[in-house]
């Protein structure tokens, strides 16, 4: 039997695809903020930290990176709160695990950063009376930063597609609007065809825009 | 407690054996496809390398549940019925191929120019330079990133639960449909795949420090 592609019905509701878009953008951003202030803080306890600090960093990043997403997705948000008797809501639930998800790959993307750090840098600063707050500010953050620059857009390209898995605790995201137009409508073929080149193209720009930016923050040689 | 654990835990190791029985599929199928798309990105004409970067960065540039959703419901259109099981496995095999090429290409790129024209010089067809020159040479840079992303493909077939296939994650779920103790089944199930993972994660460093002359 021939099968007629009919898109009516996905440009009908095609605002559940674009606001899908725009939250599952926002849920990679808001996600990777809270990641950075998690990865920043642990890389900078296991620098300076004694044997019980790194080897509580180093559970939590071994766990989290073994460990599907997909489950940590279910264990946060149906899991949690079964035990503590309260609740929250499904989009603060995956910003939540997408946070602590992404702070553990940032824990040794940090630290990988910290390390490039020269140490001739930091005695310089010694040398002009800066105090260690100020060395911290002025010199080992910006430069920190810069270095790790390339691997934050990666792993913002990654939570972006990443965020498809919020669909699974109904986050009204692009995979769960594609999902609500397939039940509703039983058009899975046209809006398949529809959200897979939307993600494509999105990913696509997002990391054309942030190689832009590494250009521009990059340390020397490529001006 | 642990009662709870030994009257769950049968339910959970089937569907860990479904878990490993998926992962093994694709990485056996991935290594096949990817080792030879890396084969081609590396010393394939323009004509091979265009059509293989696009579809690596198609393929990389999805998210892995929208690819198994793709082809699960748009195969049956290009007139290709399939089951959620070789649907999903079709959609995990081509996802990690284009990660294993990419692995490959950079193994088998870092290997000297010399190396191939040597080979070429003592009369050696291009299989065998393959065989004798170049993979014996590219394995040492290939197998530590490559069992390095084996958990990835673990991880990522927790994402066949999605398509009703009973992997360990949807075995998981039936568990804590019947118990209503989602926690420590959750927990259960983190700490098998963390067992897998982790053991992996290890061999990959293990590895790695193995090989670490090579980079010098």
């Amino acid at each position: 039997m021939e099968y007629h592609l009919n898109f009516n019905f996905v440009w009908k509701y095609a605002d559940k695809l674009w606001w899908g878009l725009a939250l599952s953008v926002q849920l990679a951003f808001v996600s990777i903020l809270i990641g950075c202030v998690i990865g920043l803080a642990l890389a900078l306890a296991h620098s300076g930290g004694n044997r019980w600090t790194r080897g509580a960093v180093a559970a939590y990043v071994e766990f989290v990176r073994n460990v599907p997403l997909l489950l940590l997705v279910y264990l946060v948000f149906y899991g949690i709160p079964s035990a503590g008797g309260f609740a929250y809501d499904a989009t603060t639930s995956f910003v939540a695990t997408l946070a602590i998800y992404s702070g553990a790959y940032l824990v040794e993307v940090f630290r990988a950063g910290l390390d490039a750090v020269p140490r001739g840098v930091i005695d310089a600063g010694k040398a002009i009376g800066l105090t260690p707050w100020q060395r911290f500010v002025e010199l080992r953050l910006p430069i920190m930063l810069r270095v790790v620059l390339p691997s934050l857009s990666n792993a913002f390209i990654s939570l972006f597609k990443d965020t498809s898995l919020a669909s699974v605790i109904a986050v009204p995201e692009l995979t769960y609007g594609a999902n609500w137009i397939k039940t509703n409508t039983f058009r899975q073929v046209e809006v398949w065809l529809v959200v897979w080149p939307i993600y494509l193209v999105t990913g696509w720009a997002i990391l054309a825009a942030l190689r832009q930016l590494e250009r521009r923050f990059s340390l020397g040689r490529r001006r | 407690m642990i009662d709870f654990a030994l009257r769950t835990l049968p339910f959970l190791w089937d569907g860990l054996l479904v878990t490993l029985h998926v992962s093994a599929v694709v990485l056996v199928a991935s290594l096949a496809l990817g080792v030879a798309a890396g084969v081609g990105f590396a010393y394939g004409p323009l004509w091979v390398r265009l059509p293989l970067r696009l579809c690596s960065d198609v393929l990389r540039g999805t998210p892995l549940l929208v690819l198994i959703f793709c082809v699960y419901y748009l195969l049956p259109f290009a007139g290709l019925n399939l089951q959620p099981f070789p649907a999903a496995v079709i959609a995990l095999s081509a996802f990690k191929s284009a990660h294993v090429a990419e692995i490959a290409r950079g193994a088998i790129s870092s290997i000297a120019p010399g190396q191939v024209d040597a080979g070429k010089a003592i009369g050696l067809t291009f299989a065998q330079r393959l065989a004798w020159v170049v993979f014996p040479q590219a394995l040492r840079r290939f197998l530590p990133p490559w069992v390095n992303s084996v958990t990835d493909t673990v991880k990522g077939s927790s994402l066949v639960s999605l398509v009703g296939i009973v992997d360990l994650m949807l075995a998981a779920q039936q568990v804590i449909g019947r118990t209503y103790e989602p926690l420590p089944v959750y927990v259960l199930a983190a700490l098998m795949y963390f067992a897998i993972n982790y053991a992996l994660s290890v061999a990959s460093r293990r590895l790695e420090a193995r090989f670490a002359y090579i980079r010098e």
